[in-house]
């Protein structure tokens, strides 16, 4: 398994672009349980990778890997290298906040802050020092331009939160993860619990803002990862209470069309999952 | 036979609601009783002058004023040094322990703590703060042997509202960068603040009643306390020196009534202060 990639036509594409992360030899614990084994993989930056396979093939834990997410989990443990822009994020001296300013996150729950949206969205900007009002107004307009959410909140800016319905809250996440400016995106299930225009909004603001900003979405949705996508991982746990694996990685459209591996073409065809 | 099943099955449903409907009334009965009672003893000593004037002679006659005072004093000093500190208790366990058996151990002395009988916290307030720390009857003294009481019962209610708080709420925090600290003072306290309000205010309602802690720890003067260091009488432990002495059971009967509206109020506000909070989150 962990040759996999080393397998590869060195003139393969994969060898193109820059790398934002890189994985090596990753195994995640969940305590005794060994939930993800031996996962290499390569993300590129200014790109949209997709990681799709069925529930509980691992690929939520190892989305959360990339910006020490599951350090906030008792009880797990992450071996191997994670490297971002070549920098160990588990290397000692590395603090989670910084990294996870770097490389922000969206939930599959929308999970705006009990407070106005204006609030919401300035939330990582005073974090980090932002003071004075006419900055986060700026911060403010432009995350939420961005988030495809200005048009229809800019002039409730000072109502909750949690007043807006599911789709404008996720996209008022976004808005405030944009805010603090991140290199990276991590998305898991963005659109499972949100209406069909509001994933029509998000699909598109994903493809508008790759040209700043690395994205990887964790999908249980094939058509999702095939429109939205550039590359696409398919991870799978062959057996229950096994490791779950990295089967195969690779441009989205090669993976879709011209699967290498078996279990790949199996899934993508529809015959377990 | 089958038909038989069913009967029997109606039947004890019907006993089963029967039994949990009574136990319900009970408990309604029994604090319609108490309000019922006290109330039309109380209702008649319950004017204005009794409120807001002084005992004359051997409390023969006059009203309650000073001891209005003593124990809203006293609640709110015990208040005042139990909150934060049973907060930031709360904090220390639900965030920041590793959940382990040394806060399995705390959380047990907690409940201990809550469960040690009034009367053994006033002798040990006597004996530590009264005599031990030279405070002598006062207020202050009072004060602390009530938070000793109080700081269990705040800090398991903190403990339970902080985490109430969804983990999705503290994870979109993380997941801008905040330390834990920046989450715990900007989402997590907030978000918690109405349940722990309640709390709060429950506690109070449990310190304005309390009467053995006091009586070792504040005396029984009659006095309206100025400074933490003066001494006085609380309104429970004047309605039962009252009671004791039977010279002027009106008067221990109007105490006991403006007692219970004190702490009904207390209650009454803790309610609507949950109340308010779930409709703003919801």
């Amino acid at each position: 398994m962990t040759d996999k990639l080393a397998s590869q036509d060195p003139g393969d594409v994969l060898s193109a672009g820059a790398d934002k992360f890189t994985v090596d030899g990753l195994d995640f614990f969940y305590g005794a349980f060994n939930a993800l084994s031996g996962i290499d993989v390569r993300i590129k930056e200014h790109a949209v990778t997709a990681f799709i396979g069925p529930s509980g093939c691992g690929k939520s834990t190892f989305l959360r890997c990339l910006n020490r997410m599951n350090d906030l989990i008792p009880g797990t443990r992450c071996e191997g290298k994670v490297r971002l822009d070549g920098h160990d994020v588990y290397g000692p001296g590395v603090d989670p906040a910084d990294l996870r300013r770097r490389v922000g996150m969206i939930f599959q729950q929308p999970n705006p802050f009990p407070m106005t949206i204006y609030d919401n969205v300035a939330y990582g900007p005073r974090l980090h020092g932002m003071r004075k009002r006419a900055d986060l107004d700026a911060v403010v307009e432009e995350s939420l331009k961005r988030a495809n959410v200005w048009k229809e909140v800019k002039d409730i800016l000072g109502r909750g939160g949690l007043t807006l319905s599911g789709g404008q809250q996720q996209r008022l996440c976004i808005a405030r993860v944009l805010a603090v400016e991140p290199e990276v995106l991590l998305m898991d299930e963005p659109c499972s619990a949100i209406d069909p225009t509001s994933v029509q909004k998000v699909e598109d603001l994903m493809a508008e803002l790759k040209d700043r900003i690395t994205i990887v979405i964790v999908t249980h949705n094939m058509q999702q990862a095939a429109r939205v996508s550039d590359y696409t991982a398919f991870f799978l746990q062959e057996l229950a209470g096994e490791a779950a694996h990295l089967i195969e990685f690779d441009r989205t459209a090669t993976l879709f069309t011209t699967p290498r591996d078996r279990r790949t073409e199996d899934y993508i065809t529809g015959r377990f999952g | 036979m089958r038909s038989l099943e069913r009967v029997d099955k109606r039947l004890t449903n019907g006993l089963a609601l029967g039994v949990i409907w009574l136990a319900a009334i009970t408990t309604v009965a029994a604090l319609g009783a108490i309000l019922l009672y006290v109330v039309v003893n109380g209702i008649g000593s319950l004017t204005p002058a009794f409120i807001f004037t002084w005992p004359h002679g051997v409390n023969m006659e006059g009203g309650i004023w000073p001891t209005i005072q003593s124990t809203v004093y006293v609640t709110a000093l015990a208040m005042l040094i139990t909150t934060p500190v049973a907060v930031l208790a709360a904090v220390y366990l639900a965030e920041y322990a590793v959940q382990g058996r040394l806060v399995r151990t705390i959380r047990f002395a907690a409940d201990s703590l809550a469960s040690v009988p009034s009367i053994v916290m006033g002798l040990f307030g006597l004996a530590a703060f009264v005599e031990g720390a030279g405070l002598k009857f006062s207020v202050l003294a009072a004060a602390l042997a009530l938070s000793f009481l109080l700081l269990p019962i705040v800090m398991r209610t903190t403990e339970e509202a902080i985490r109430s708080v969804p983990r999705y709420a503290r994870w979109g925090s993380y997941g801008l960068g905040a330390t834990k600290w920046q989450t715990v003072s900007r989402i997590v306290l907030p978000s918690a603040t109405p349940r722990i309000t309640t709390g709060v205010i429950l506690a109070a309602g449990r310190a304005a009643g309390e009467t053995a802690v006091v009586i070792y720890t504040m005396g029984t003067m009659i006095n309206a306390p100025l400074f933490p260091s003066d001494g006085g009488r609380t309104m429970p432990v004047h309605l039962m020196l009252l009671a004791q002495d039977g010279i002027n059971l009106h008067a221990a009967y109007g105490t006991a009534l403006v007692l219970v509206l004190m702490v009904l109020a207390f209650n009454i506000v803790a309610r609507w202060v949950s109340r308010r909070n779930r409709s703003m989150q919801g």
